[in-house]
Formats: C-alpha cells, structure tokens, sequence
C-alpha cells in the first residue's frame, strides 16, 4: 500500500482557513498523534472534531478536524483534513507539526494520482483535477470542476453510446445475415448515421475552443515598428489591471511579459522583442522570428503612429496578418492625422493621455472572443489537450469512414473505422468495455436458431 | 496403458482423438454409444458466420471435420457473399446419417485410436495428476493424459415443460458421477442450459406455403484439399415460415407452464440462442420471427424448425407448431426440449487446454462452457496436440487472437470465463480482417506443419500456393494498362468509367469496382479461383490490412509483457480487491491477457506493470 502523504490544499495566499489535508494509512493513527480533543483512533467515519494541534504541549491552533475512513474518500484511502485558520504562519506550523510525526510531503498532484490509481476518478476527471488545482481564475475553476463533476465524461459517453449502437447494428448484420429483426446498415443509410456522430464531435471540438480560452488563455503579441508607442501601451494595459508580472515560461516556447484577466479569461502579453528588435538586427533573422511570434499569438495588436504616414515597413507588417486575427491600435490620436490607412475593421485610437483608448481596445477583444458569452455558457466543455486531440482523431476516422462509404468500401470493413473511433473515445475516459458491445448486440436484437 | 484417453466422441472427441492418434500417442477414445460418434443432436449444419471460419482453421490445421463436412452435405451456402472478404463464411446443410458415419470411418481408419464404449465415472488422480479412468462397471484403464469431451452428458437433465428427466440427447444414458468427483478433486462446477427445436415428419408439412431456401450456385469445399463431392444442382432446399399472432398468443397465454419461465431450470441458457418464449417476450414489439425447415438427413424424414426451440410442455408444442403457415396438420416426430448439464468454469484452464489444478487433464467442447459443433472441434483439436506435447515435453501450441477463431476462443473462455454458453461471433475477434475463410491455410497450416500435424504434401501445396501469389502481384504491379481503343471499348462492355492514365494493374485492382475477373480479361492469368481471391482481397484492401496488422503489434507488445507465474497477487498492496482475486484466480501469462480481464480497470493494470518492473525489472 501507499505510505502517509500530507499537504496543503488549499490555495496559497489569504484565505478565511487553510486545510491540511493528510491521506494514507496512518492519517488518522499520525493526527491523533498531535491532535487533543476526542480520540482520532475511535471516532466514526465521517465526522468532524473541535480541538487544538500541539506541538510538544504547545498549542499551535485551533482547528476543525474531519475524519474521513477509506474507502469512501477523495484518494480512497483514509484521509484527515485539518482546518486552520489561514494565515500563512499558522499553517506552515501546523503542516510541520504533521510532518514531525513521520508523514511524507505529497508531490503536486499526488492525492489525484492516488485516487485514479485506486481506481476512483477516470482520467478525465485526474486531469481536471490537476486543473483544478493549478486555476487561476473563476472561470478555469469552474470549468476544471464541471469535469471533476464528470459532465464532460458523459457528453463523451453519450457519443460513444451512439457509435456502439452503429456498431451492433452492423454486427448482428454480419454475425445474423439470414435473418432480417435487425436494420440493414448499407452503404446508403449508413452516412446520415456517421453524420450524426460527425456532428456531435465537431460541436465537442467546437465548444472546446472555450475550454482552451479559459485554461491557456489568449496569447497576445503586440507589434509595431520602433517609437510607435507599443512599451507605453503595454504598460498601460498591464498597470491598470495589476498585472500578474510573470517569469515563468508559458506551455509554449514563448516568454510572457504579463497577463492582465479579461471577463475571467487571462491575456498573456507574449514577448515581442524579436520584433523590436527587427531594424537593429539582419533582416532575415528579425523576420523570421516576428513570423514565428506571430504564428502562436492568438491575437495581434499592431500599433500604429495616427501622426505618420504609412511606411513600407508598416505594409510589411500588415501584409503578414493577412491571416491572423489583429486588432490595429492607432496611437497618438491626441496628434494631427496624418495616417493613410484605408482600413475600417478592428480599429481602435487611443492615446497614452486618456484610459479611453486602452478600454475601447478591451471592449473590441471581447466582441473578438466573445467573451461575454463565455461567462454566461455552462462551461461543460472538453479542455485537456490530450482530449481535445482524441477527439481530433475521432473525427478523422469518422471522415474516413465516410470517405469509404464513397468509395463503395463494404460496410464490414467500414465497421473498422468506427471500431476505431469507438476505440478512441474510450481511451479519453481510460475505461475499459470489453463485453459493451455484445451486451448491445443482444439486448437490441432478437437473434438465434 | 494408453497415451491418451479421450473421453466422449462427440465433435470435441473426434478431433482430439484424431490428432492425438496422428501425432503418435496410443490413443484411446470412450464413448457411451459407437453409433452415437459425431452425433448431431441440434441443428442439421456445419459452418455458419464465423463457425466456417473456424471449421476451415481446424481443416488447415490437420483436423477432420472440413473433410468430412465437404463429405456429408446436401446444401452449402457463402454467407456473407455481398459483404466484405473478412465476413465471409460457409455453412453446410450436414447429414446427420452420413457424417457421423464418415466421422466413424475416418476415425476406424486411424493409425494408433482405439475405440470402445463405456460410461467414464471418475477420473483416477494420484498428487493432482491424472493417471487413468474408471468406467461405471468398475473398470479401470490407465492413461498418461485424459481429455475430457462429455458435451451435455454430465448429469443432463431433459426438459420439457414440468417433465424433467435425466439423461442426454435422445435419451441416452448420463454420466451421474464424473462432474461430483471432478468437484471433490476441486475443480468448479457451473450448470448451463441449451435447448433444440422440435422435428416434423416431412409428409405431413405444406411446403407450398412457404418461401424457398437454396444453395449456391456455385461449387465450395470447407476443406483446402478435397474437391467439390456434390452437384450444384442435386443441393437441397430449406424453406423459410414466419410466427404467426396466434403462435404469440398461445405462447404469452402458456408462459408459466415452460420449464425455462416455469421455473424448472437453474441452468443458464445462451442469450444469442433463445427460445422462441424467450424472443416473444424480449421483443414484445415484434409482430413475428422467422423460422427455417430444415431436412435432417437424406434417409429419414424427419425436417428440424430452426428457431423454434422451446421448453413448453408436449401439448402447447403441438398447439404452437399448428398455428405456423404450411405445418397446420404437422405432425411433431421429436419434441423440442431444453438440456441442463453440468460444466467446468473455464477459468480453471490454462491457454493450452489442461486443467491448471489437476496436471495431464484437458478438457474441451461443452464442458468448457462453449455451444456448437465447430467450437468444440476446434478446442478438442488444440486440446489433442497440447496432450502429445505436454507428454514429449514440447511447448504447447497455443494460437494467438491474430491466428485464429480457435485462438480467440480458447484466449476468451481462460481469460473471461462465461456465464452462458459460449457462441463464436465475428464481433468477438478484433482482428476479423486477418482471420478470414479464404486464408486460413495461409495463417495456419505453417503453424501444423511445425506441430507435426501437416504432412509434407500438405505443406508443400501451401508453400506453392504462396509462391503463386507473389508472382500474380509481382505480373499486376509490373504491367501496366495499355489504354488502346480495344481495353478502352472493354471497360465500356463493363459499364465501367476508363481510366485517364494508364496506371498498373496492381493499382487498377484497388479500386472498388474493378475485380479480379475484369483484370483476367486485360490480362490472362492462369491460376486457381481461391488463388486470385486471395490476391483480389490482399491488395484491394492493403490498407485496411495494414491497418489491422499496426493494431495486432500494439496487443502483441502487451502480449509479451509476461507475468511470472509465480507472481503473488497478495503482494501488490494498491490492486483493487476485485483485480487481485480475478488475477489471482486466472493467472493471465502476460499483461495483455490481463487487460481483457473484466474487472480489471486501466489504473490496475498501471499499479501491475509499475510492480512488474520494480520487482522484475520487466
């Protein structure tokens, strides 16, 4: 069996209390250790104590103790949870005192681990958790908990319920061919069927644009040639919303400056120093990396002097996010316009004078995103990229299944394609239905000699 | 003292005795009754989806009930022949006079078998090994291995309505003692029940108000190497009825007085072979079944109503089978019945089909919980070539899910278990594509030939036919098609689109619409029929082929992760309880049989392997 882990899990930072949380087969033998109030060892599962945490005879909190016995609990071992009454000093006493009596510190993530490897959550839900742990904001704890909840497991399950449903079909076709109780799947009425699937799979992918929003927020690149005014404006954006200053690397190669959060979803101001640095260096390498800048940013500000004349470079630029979703910031509206731009969409003016300029700049990446809507959906969305891949390759092997069904390719051998998407979805929710299919094929049909 | 005793000579019996006795080991089968060997108590049919498959895999594996299917038909069919190459599948309208005496023939005509009759009661075992058998009149004979094949003798009970009377089909004496005394050796004993329809006197049926049923018009053999016996048109023909709303009638009205709804039976019956109360009660929203008459033989006249089998009592029978079209005045000959028996858990069994409690014991067919002739054949099969190398010491032949039917079979029943008698189904094999009728010789008869089982003749037909269709692929990928007005005016006789480039043949075939008989016109190509299938079917579907055979190396490489046999569950403190008692009580030899445990969840099996690498460095 696994040892005795403890942690703090709540969030770090001011809270009303902190909660230890300690799990394994000595929690409640470890805490009794260190707990006076009524005998850890005896009481009931379930149940929540009153006392003080002490360290040799001293009192080092008050606390609420709940005792949780296995294997009805998070991790399905027993587990303690100690409420303390926040402050980061408390707390840091009251885990060191927990971790005296000879509990190891779990690694982040272990609890989780621990309830998925005793067989507790599905995959999914172990992901969502890791989620939930690391969210930032409203919103990623919302939709982190929408999948702890499993309801993003059963709008998969739901799909797979459908495929399995074609599948039978089609079995009891092969295995029954004389008789004539089931439908016969053919090449003619087998794609409004794989349609549906297809259908259902791409609003899944649909929605999990939003998921990915939510949890890895916009990457945000702000270009423009030198003295435009690109530093003032950034700043700007990152003061006025005290600004999360980060040196972490993101999930990608790119440094971000700092994130500002948007109607809960985080923009991440990704590093343009390449681009800053374009007239300075070869020109072939400060291309080449804007390019590369450009092409993770989910959104491009390109900002522009309202007092200029249009360069060749700023053409340059322009020309390259033909593709790309940018929003053009003309500064120094303050200043005669001397700018030429025959562009109507996506522009805003502003000036480093007046906060006018940044909140119409705010407001048009809302209507981009939508972000309004996503703080009124239900946030029930697929978000994990290991899922959002999956279902990538659902959907692919249904397209093929459809591309065969065009090609005359027999229905039995099209069975393969949806096997395999079957297949797939299933490896999403890491359970195993071996004998869900022929429990389909006979409770829907009526076969035999 | 026999090398081999093989106990029941029905379809299980016959083949292991056979393959025992061409192996080399003094073999002897028991049978209660000689005239009752290669008996075909239920339906009138050799094959079926996937059945044939499996027939064809015993055939190239060495087995006898191809060659003597091909022997004793009256009617064959290709199921399947408008679906895909891997659905395919034969079926045989069989003699049920003429193949068992062809069995009995081929089985007399074997070097090293003997055969008697006797009542086999218990087993002798001396430190959980078998020694030998004692017959019911005390009888004792020694043997080195025993093979037990006792189909639905063991303690069957004969049901019909409230009636219950002990015994086998027909009738026959049972086999009171045996499964008590393999209980008290320790193996576990679970009852199941089947059921066969009842029979009609020809004369007495109106074949005028139902639908015929024909065979092919086209000439088919089970075995690799025999020739077609039959003319096309001398097949025989079955006939199609349907339930009519007074069958469902006298059926909802008569519920209570079935054995099965009665509560007469403990067994439990197989959910893809229901009786007819069961279907009209599981789908009470269909307004009929269909039915199929069937001749029996073509020396008695007795006709089987295929999917009719019931457990009403003999005077509802009658009623029922009144209200059907055309057999309004029929008369019932033989009554339909349920049969309980007794059977072991098939999770007591290793992969090679010995017994894992009592050493040299295998077992095969009905009593591993398995339904149907061909299901049984083929385990009797791999359980008479297991019994000779578990005696010369060999390593036992034991066929991979990618191999064959057989191996799926064997793999599901050690590794699941059942709880109701087991059918095969093509949905049971994920690598149907592989496992196909039309190369069985391809995938096994190598395999036999290494086992000692294939002779060289045998094998030498396969390495030609091998070499034939390399070559047809190698002329179809080096020709390419001339576009000269006289191919051009051929593709237009065919009413198919020409082709704007001149491609290769090979490429040619793959599309959906060519086939191999429109290539033979571009192209002579002077081989056998089931060589150009075979070439048709490889390439036109190359990349599902593929396909399947990336998903086989994904099983294999879980398939050679071994678990030691040793290995104690108890001590892997994280398994969930439900994971260690399955594994502990089916030992799975490697990870990936331990994966289609049920009850065995994707976080036990991370918990295994991370133990299986810490303590064995795997």
């Amino acid at each position: 069996m696994f040892d005795t882990i403890c942690a703090i899990s709540t969030a770090r930072g001011l809270g009303a209390i902190s909660i230890i949380r300690v799990s394994g087969p000595q929690a409640i033998s470890k805490v009794a250790q260190i707990f006076q109030g009524q005998n850890l060892n005896e009481v009931a599962s379930h149940t929540i104590h009153y006392g003080h945490i002490i360290n040799k005879n001293e009192i080092v909190d008050e606390v609420l103790v709940s005792v949780l016995k296995a294997p009805k609990t998070y991790t399905m071992e027993d587990i303690v949870e100690i409420n303390t009454h926040g402050g980061i000093a408390s707390t840091k006493k009251v885990l060191e005192t927990v971790l005296e009596t000879g509990v190891r510190l779990a690694e982040p993530g272990e609890f989780t681990k621990r309830a998925f490897l005793n067989g507790r959550i599905d995959l999914t839900r172990a992901e969502a958790v890791e989620n939930l742990i690391t969210s930032e904001t409203d919103l990623e704890r919302k939709l982190a908990l929408n999948t702890v909840d499993g309801k993003v497991s059963q709008k998969i399950k739901k799909v797979r319920d459908i495929i399995v449903n074609l599948m039978a079909n089609i079995e009891v076709n092969i295995d029954y061919p004389e008789y004539e109780d089931a439908l016969v799947i053919t090449l003619d009425n087998l794609p409004p069927k794989l349609t549906e699937i297809k259908t259902e799979l791409e609003s899944l992918l649909e929605e999990s644009k939003i998921g990915t929003l939510i949890n890895q927020g916009i990457k945000v690149a702000i270009i423009g040639r030198p003295n435009v005014g690109k530093s003032s404006l950034l700043n700007a954006l990152l003061k006025e919303n005290k600004a999360i200053v980060t040196d972490i690397a993101g999930t990608t190669r790119d440094t971000v400056e700092g994130e500002i959060e948007l109607k809960g979803i985080r923009l991440k101001f990704i590093d343009t120093a390449g681009i800053r640095k374009t007239t300075d260096l070869v020109e072939k390498i400060g291309v080449d990396k804007s390019l590369s800048i450009l092409e993770n940013a989910d959104l491009v500000i390109l900002v522009l002097n309202n007092n200029e004349k249009l360069t060749a470079e700023d053409e340059e630029l322009i020309a390259k996010l033909k593709n790309k979703t940018y929003i053009t910031y003309i500064n120094k509206n303050d200043l005669p316009s001397k700018l030429d731009l025959n562009q109507k969409d996506n522009v805003v003016y502003g000036n480093t004078t007046t906060p006018d300029g940044i909140e119409s700049l705010k407001n048009k990446i809302i209507e981009l995103f939508d972000l309004e809507a996503i703080n009124t959906s239900n946030l029930e969305v697929v978000s994990s990229t290991r899922v959002i891949n999956l279902i990538k390759e659902t959907l692919e092997s249904i397209n093929n299944a459809l591309a065969n069904v065009s090609k005359s390719i027999p229905v039995d051998m099209i069975a393969i394609d949806i096997k395999q998407a079957w297949d797939l979805l299933g490896e999403i929710t890491g359970e195993s239905y071996q004998d869900e299919l022929l429990d389909t094929l006979f409770s829907k049909f009526c076969l035999g000699k | 003292m026999y090398d081999v005793i093989v106990v029941g000579g029905g379809h299980a019996g016959c083949e292991a005795s056979h393959i025992a006795a061409v192996l080399g080991c003094k073999t002897l089968l028991v049978t209660a009754n000689i005239n009752n060997i290669a008996d075909m108590p239920c339906n009138p049919s050799i094959g079926g989806t996937a059945k044939g498959i499996i027939v064809r895999e015993i055939d190239a594996l060495g087995g006898l009930m191809g060659i003597i299917a091909d022997k004793s038909h009256f009617q064959i069919k290709m199921l399947n022949n408008g679906k895909g190459p891997a659905v395919r599948s034969l079926r045989a309208q069989a003699d049920k006079i003429t193949y068992p005496k062809n069995m009995l023939k081929a089985l007399q005509n074997t070097k090293n078998l003997t055969i008697i009759e006797g009542m086999v009661e218990d087993l002798i075992v001396e430190n959980n090994q078998v020694k030998g058998v004692v017959l019911a009149n005390g009888e004792k004979i020694s043997g080195l291995a025993v093979i037990l094949t006792t189909g639905t003798y063991l303690k069957g009970n004969i049901l019909i309505g409230s009636e219950n009377n002990p015994g086998g089909p027909h009738g026959e004496a049972r086999s009171n003692h045996l499964s008590d005394n393999l209980k008290k050796l320790g193996l576990t004993i679970q009852r199941l029940k089947t059921g066969t329809p009842p029979r009609i006197k020809k004369d007495s049926i109106d074949f005028s108000k139902m639908q015929e049923e024909t065979g092919d018009q086209k000439y088919y053999t089970f075995s690799f190497d025999t020739e077609p016996l039959y003319q096309i048109n001398d097949q025989q023909k079955c006939f199609l009825i349907y339930t009519t709303k007074k069958t469902h009638e006298i059926i909802k009205a008569n519920l209570s007085k079935s054995a099965m709804y009665g509560g007469y039976v403990t067994g439990v019956g197989p959910r893809y072979c229901p009786s007819i109360e069961d279907k009209i009660v599981r789908f009470a929203d269909k307004e009929r079944h269909q039915l199929f008459l069937e001749p029996e033989s073509l020396y008695y006249d007795e006709w089987y109503l295929q999917g009719f089998s019931t457990s009403m009592p003999k005077d509802v029978q009658e009623q029922m089978v009144h209200s059907l079209p055309g057999l309004e005045n029929a008369l019932i000959t033989k009554y339909a019945y349920a049969i309980e028996y007794d059977a072991i858990d098939p999770l007591q069994m290793k992969p090679s089909l010995e017994n894992k409690i009592i050493e040299n014991l295998f077992t095969a067919g009905q009593i591993n919980g398995t339904s149907g002739y061909e299901e049984a054949a083929g385990q009797g099969l791999i359980a008479g070539i297991n019994a000779h190398h578990k005696l010369k010491n060999m390593d036992p032949l034991i066929l991979k899910r990618n191999e064959a039917y057989i191996g799926v079979l064997i793999d599901d029943l050690v590794t699941k278990g059942t709880a109701e008698p087991y059918r095969m189904l093509t949905s049971r094999a994920e690598f149907r594509l592989l496992l196909r009728h039309d190369n069985a010789d391809l995938r096994l008869r190598k395999i036999g030939y290494d086992h000692g089982t294939i002779d060289e003749t045998r094998y030498q037909k396969l390495i030609t036919k091998i070499k034939a269709i390399n070559t047809i692929k190698d002329i179809l990928k080096n020709t390419n098609l001339s576009l000269n007005p006289s191919t051009k005016e051929l593709f237009k006789n065919h009413n198919l689109e020409v082709p704007n480039s001149s491609v290769s043949l090979y490429l040619l075939l793959k599309r959906p619409e060519i086939t191999m008989d429109f290539l033979q016109e571009l192209i002579p190509l002077d081989y056998p029929a089931a060589i150009l299938e075979e070439v048709e079917i490889e390439v036109k579907y190359e990349g599902y082929i593929a396909k399947a055979y990336k998903e086989v190396e994904k099983m294999l490489k879980l398939e050679e992760k071994l678990i030691p046999e040793d290995i104690d569950y108890n001590a892997i403190l994280n398994l969930a309880s439900e994971a260690k008692q399955k594994l502990a009580k089916i030992r799975p030899q490697s990870l990936g049989q331990a994966a289609r445990i049920s009850g065995v969840n994707p976080s036990d099996l991370s918990i295994l392997s991370v133990y299986l690498k810490k303590k064995y460095h795997k």
